[in-house]
């Protein structure tokens, strides 16, 4: 049988209708695509897709039973990596991990095995019906501190060795940033909902609105009878450009603009966390978090959307997909640009006039390409004199963030780089602390959901050799 | 679910609420602050800590009834719950190396000045009060700061209790007579701030203020509460609430506390019709 060249197209909702609700904009593989997709996999003896995996999920044997029409099975092949199945199968950047490692890809396009991934475990979500085999309790405890990838994972992997796991989110939600920064038309709430549940009925506890660092510190948790603690507190403070006029209203951290957005709901109408619904919304960045604030800006009514971003598509860092979704659905890619300054509005006349302090337009410079920075990718450099005006009434800023400083402040003896990054040993994810390990963007500032993942899995593997050995 | 062990009515439009949150009660201290939602799908709003007591695991807080949430949570009876309570966030007062303090509070600021005033007490200092109200129906909190303060002067806009006039007229006829504070602290409308500010750089007293801006999460991630002190970005939440006062950028901070004012006046309009149909 001739082999397919493309990957089956998932179905999505159209660009212009979805442009404007925030319901999933992949709607998934049928039965009969994914099991069509799944024929596509040369089942190679060398499996390279496995290394491509930063939790190395058993690809051709999950797609093998996709094969045989078990997905039920398929599903328990990937649980065995992975806790997030469901999440993972539609953030996960796929082209730059397992696919790029498909041998099918250096002729064709690699197997969909996001496409795939994600298929199994909304089967099971929709179809399973029994209860997850809970293990014998081993009678020791851990703390994991934050509810983000990291966590759940680390969470997930101890419960299931047996572990008595309680996992502390400063927020009044499980979830970290799949809860607070990944919008519902990416991920929606009900499935990272559904994986916490998962997690539970494991026996992890999770309690809410508890800030380690400040409820109680990392010392406690051992004075409580912890005997090893995981940090996944995630990626901290944002960014700003430091020009001037980021103080002005409708100045925004993609932070903050996703938080009101995804966790408080500001994007419902009947929502009481308000949220500026601009008209002409200038989104700093081009990471994945950047991709999703413009697109929620869309959602939210505006008339342009603009990612402005200093490098050219080529450098964007967002997953492949997440860009085309974009310019799908309508956003402007404003590249090769620069912010120098935000203006902002005021009425000479009228003191009170509630419009004064408010942003009224980005002053941006013109970049070209120069020669590779340390990390190989080709650095922007100013053109003088290049710079106009772009009218906007929201900006906001997707830069990165740097880690979070309340845990670090308040655990003595807890090392961290010269960024904030809690420092770890990388094979085990083990602190300068005794008995602390840590993992995610806390660690590595920001970075990818399975990175974190993969973090937490890493640190889940240390703390049981090292409760083992006690 | 937090319970609502206690609640006062202090004046027609403040109240006090003791909360049960026994990890909150064991750290709390003066200065520091608490977020709260009042009921799934609210908002979350960081209130001030007023006071806790850590054997009943209570934590007291006293707001203003002024949004829809204040609303909505003021009409909470003793024995309900509220859906989140987390704290305590930011930096508690630092009390380091000071022997003598003049605390200046403002309307509802006072519930938060009050804390700091008696932690203050409590490790010897010489407090000055000066609290500062609309008028005399407004006035909290009076007996408790005659309690905590050496020197209590009250002040009221229209002289219906006390002195009539503003803070800054006292704080400055003190420094004035050569009372020689070692810190003003103040805590109340960002107006009053930068006024009592203004007052105290001649003299070069240290001051700090304790300020209050628009929050999410509250530790750390979102980037909201920011301010400019001292020509650098700050974060309330994890860098403050308390910073040093001449160096805050109050204009800023006045102009970005204004930034939901519409939708804050339609939430409490709905929020107000809401009510008077549950009367009727």
């Amino acid at each position: 049988m001739a082999i397919q060249p493309k990957k089956n197209q998932m179905p999505v909702q159209d660009a212009k209708v979805r442009a404007r609700n925030f319901g999933e904009v992949a709607l998934g593989y049928t039965p009969e695509i994914a099991v069509a997709e799944a024929n596509r996999c040369l089942n190679c003896k060398n499996k390279p897709c496995v290394s491509g995996c930063p939790v190395n999920i058993e690809i051709p044997s999950f797609i093998t039973k996709i094969k045989e029409g078990d997905y039920e099975g398929a599903y328990a092949v990937i649980s065995q990596s992975s806790s997030l199945p469901a999440v993972c199968g539609r953030v996960c950047p796929q082209e730059s991990q397992c696919e790029s490692k498909c041998t099918l890809g250096i002729k064709f396009e690699p197997v969909g095995i996001g496409r795939l991934e994600r298929f199994v475990a909304d089967w099971h979500n929709a179809n399973f019906k029994g209860e997850p085999v809970v293990p014998e309790s081993n009678g020791h405890r851990v703390a994991v501190v934050g509810s983000g990838p990291s966590g759940l994972t680390c969470a997930g992997d101890l419960a299931k060795k047996g572990y008595k796991v309680t996992v502390f989110e400063a927020l009044h939600l499980a979830g970290g940033v799949l809860v607070y920064g990944i919008p519902e038309f990416r991920l929606p709430k009900s499935i990272v909902q559904k994986e916490v549940e998962t997690l539970k009925k494991y026996g992890v506890d999770v309690e809410t609105n508890v800030v380690v660092g400040k409820t109680i510190t990392i010392d406690e948790l051992f004075e409580d009878g912890y005997e090893a603690v995981f940090v996944g507190s995630g990626a901290g403070l944002p960014r700003f450009m430091g020009i001037p006029g980021e103080s002005l209203k409708g100045v925004y951290s993609a932070n903050e603009f996703l938080t009101r957005s995804n966790l408080m709901k500001a994007y419902k109408e009947d929502s009481r966390t308000p949220i500026l619904r601009g008209k002409n919304v200038a989104v700093v960045g081009g990471g994945n978090v950047a991709m999703d604030a413009a697109r929620t800006a869309l959602r939210l009514g505006a008339d342009n959307v603009y990612i402005v971003y200093r490098r050219s598509m080529e450098e964007l860092p967002a997953r492949a997909e997440e860009v085309e979704h974009a310019q799908e659905e309508g956003v402007k890619f404003e590249i090769l640009r620069n912010p120098v300054e935000l203006l902002g509005y005021n009425n000479p006349d009228d003191r009170r006039d509630p419009k004064n302090g408010s942003v009224i337009g980005m002053k941006v410079i013109k970049c070209e390409l120069g020669e590779p920075d340390e990390k190989g990718r080709r650095r922007p450099v100013e053109v003088p004199g290049s710079e106009y005006v772009i009218d906007v009434d929201c900006v906001i800023m997707s830069i990165g963030t740097s880690p979070n400083p309340l845990i670090k402040s308040t655990t003595e003896g807890l090392e961290v780089n010269r960024h904030g990054g809690i420092i770890v040993e990388e094979q085990t994810g083990k602190t300068s602390k005794e008995g602390v390990y840590a993992g995610g963007d806390a660690v590595t500032g920001a970075a990818t959901v399975i990175l974190a993942m993969g973090a937490g899995k890493t640190a889940a593997k240390a703390i049981d050799e090292y409760l083992s050995k006690k | 679910m937090y319970k609502i062990v206690k609640k006062r009515v202090l004046n027609p439009t403040v109240t006090m609420m003791d909360i049960y949150a026994p990890m909150v009660a064991r750290k709390a201290q003066a200065g520091q602050f608490i977020i709260l939602r009042v009921d799934e799908d609210g908002e979350r709003i960081p209130l001030t800590v007023a006071g806790y007591d850590r054997e009943q695991g209570t934590v007291k807080i006293i707001f203003q009834i002024v949004g829809g949430t204040t609303m909505r949570l003021n009409a909470k009876n003793e024995g309900e719950y509220i859906s989140d309570f987390v704290g305590p966030l930011g930096c508690a007062t630092k009390t380091d190396g000071i022997k003598k303090v003049c605390i200046v509070g403002g309307g509802v600021g006072c519930a938060i000045a009050l804390p700091v005033a008696q932690r203050f007490k409590e490790l010897g200092c010489e407090v000055h009060s000066i609290i500062g109200f609309r008028n005399k129906d407004l006035l909290i909190l009076e007996d408790e700061f005659k309690a905590c303060s050496d020197k209590l002067t009250i002040m009221t806009d229209d002289g219906s209790y006390g002195r009539q006039g503003v803070v800054t007229v006292p704080l400055k006829e003190e420094i004035e007579a050569g009372e020689q504070f070692d810190e003003v602290i103040t805590i109340g409308p960002l107006i009053m701030m930068k006024f009592v500010v203004a007052t105290t750089k001649p003299y070069n007293i240290p001051t700090t203020v304790s300020m209050n801006p628009i929050m999410i999460d509250g530790t750390g991630m979102c980037g909201g509460c920011r301010l400019t002190v001292g020509g650098q970005t700050k974060f309330a939440c994890v860098d403050g609430p308390d910073f040093n006062g001449f160096e805050v950028d109050f204009d800023e901070a006045m102009s970005r506390a204004s930034a939901y004012a519409d939708f804050e006046q339609r939430e409490r309009e709905a929020c107000c019709n809401l009510f008077k149909k549950e009367v009727k």
